[in-house]
């Protein structure tokens, strides 16, 4: 695999990921506008939760938006592991490491509340 | 306001924000934070929750195209995202930590710096003296011009990472892609020419705001029903502004929407010393 190889391969990986959590977003969206009343939700007081397990017990809908936005910060590291393969096909041993670090800091702020 | 004229608002403003954000350079995320906090009366940890998720997907969605292009350096990218990233992971714990009200005055004169920089002259700097780190770490690359390759070198491999930790730092403290501040760190110090560094800094954005996410949804500060209208009034602003730019004369509207930026950014100072934000 040659860089140009894996530029396309990173852009796809890129834009799909854009894409599909877009629209699972939107579809979420629309049903949760369709089903919501004449009360909106309040934000303008902050209350912290500890852990994303916290928001397991909103409505479907909400739950449908959450899944794409999930899936939108899922897209940069889904590229970060792609990268690590990519290196480690070229045998450049030096970025294998440096994509493996930034990967484990990713997960290390991805699990640090569960 | 019912919930769908509230989220149709939100839509609007967001696509408004993520159109001029494109066509500046600013980017849209940066811009929305003040706005649902001083026309919604949004709560910063929720308004910066909302602008991050927008951040990712304007910045992969630009990268996606220009990764494709040839301009971004890959190994540059990947070899700062070390810093950035850790330097998110800081920032990202330090906004449930540091007052509302600090936090309001760090954003506006973080805005405010933004918003000149946006109106600089850009040219490339010489490479003053070659950096060995540079070629340890292959950081030295080509980009396209004109169906050749033009070669360049990288310099100031330690100065540039350090930038990119506090660009990071700030990234997940306010929520915000940090672009500026990461092209800054590229062009400015380790004289990677203006266009690569562009390119390269849309593509390290997403990882960089990625680091903050996963602690921002620890920690509540992304609402999916409000983060829903801003994202996608932000990418879908941000896709039209792309378009818009190719053959556009965009000097005034450029000029106005900085100074736009400048009065939200002032506001943002002043609401922050007076304690009208909590």
């Amino acid at each position: 695999m040659n860089d140009d190889q894996v530029d396309i391969l990173i852009s796809t990986i890129l834009r799909w990921g854009v894409s599909l959590s877009a629209t699972i977003v939107a579809a979420g969206g629309v049903w949760y506008l369709v089903e919501s009343g004449s009360s909106r939700p309040d934000y303008s007081h902050f209350q912290e939760i500890h852990g994303i397990s916290a928001l397991l017990g909103l409505p479907a809908s909400e739950l449908m938006m959450l899944a794409g936005l999930l899936l939108l910060i899922a897209t940069p590291v889904a590229r970060v592991i792609f990268s690590v393969f990519a290196f480690a096909i070229e045998r450049d041993r030096m970025y294998v490491v440096f994509t493996l670090i930034v990967l484990a800091i990713l997960l290390v702020s991805i699990f640090s509340g569960i | 306001m019912h919930t769908a004229a509230f989220s149709a608002a939100i839509f609007a403003i967001s696509a408004l924000a993520g159109f001029l954000g494109s066509l500046t350079g600013l980017g849209g995320g940066v811009v929305v934070t003040p706005v649902l906090i001083l026309l919604f009366g949004v709560d910063f940890h929720y308004a910066i929750g909302a602008s991050l998720v927008s951040v990712i997907a304007t910045s992969s969605g630009a990268a996606a195209a220009y990764v494709r292009e040839g301009f971004s350096n890959i190994r540059v990218g990947m070899f700062l995202e070390i810093a950035t990233t850790i330097g998110a992971l800081t920032g990202a714990h330090l906004t449930s930590v540091i007052p509302v009200a600090d936090l309001a005055v760090i954003f506006g004169v973080v805005l405010l710096y933004s918003a000149w920089h946006s109106m600089r002259h850009h040219g490339d700097l010489p490479v003053d003296r070659p950096d060995p780190l540079a070629s340890h770490l292959r950081l030295n690359g080509t980009y396209p011009q004109g169906g050749r390759k033009v070669e360049y070198r990288v310099t100031h491999v330690r100065g540039g990472f350090g930038l990119m930790y506090v660009a990071g730092l700030l990234s997940g403290l306010l929520g915000i892609g940090s672009g500026a501040m990461k092209v800054i760190a590229m062009d400015q110090v380790m004289r990677i020419p203006f266009k690569v560094s562009t390119t390269t800094s849309n593509f390290m954005i997403g990882v960089t705001a990625a680091a903050s996410a996963g602690v921002y949804l620890n920690h509540g500060y992304i609402r999916p029903a409000l983060a829903m209208p801003v994202m996608l009034g932000v990418l879908l602003g941000s896709l039209l502004g792309a378009r818009h730019l190719a053959g556009a004369r965009t000097r005034n509207l450029r000029l106005v929407f900085a100074a736009v930026v400048a009065v939200m950014a002032v506001e943002m100072i002043y609401n922050g010393i007076t304690g009208g934000l909590q």
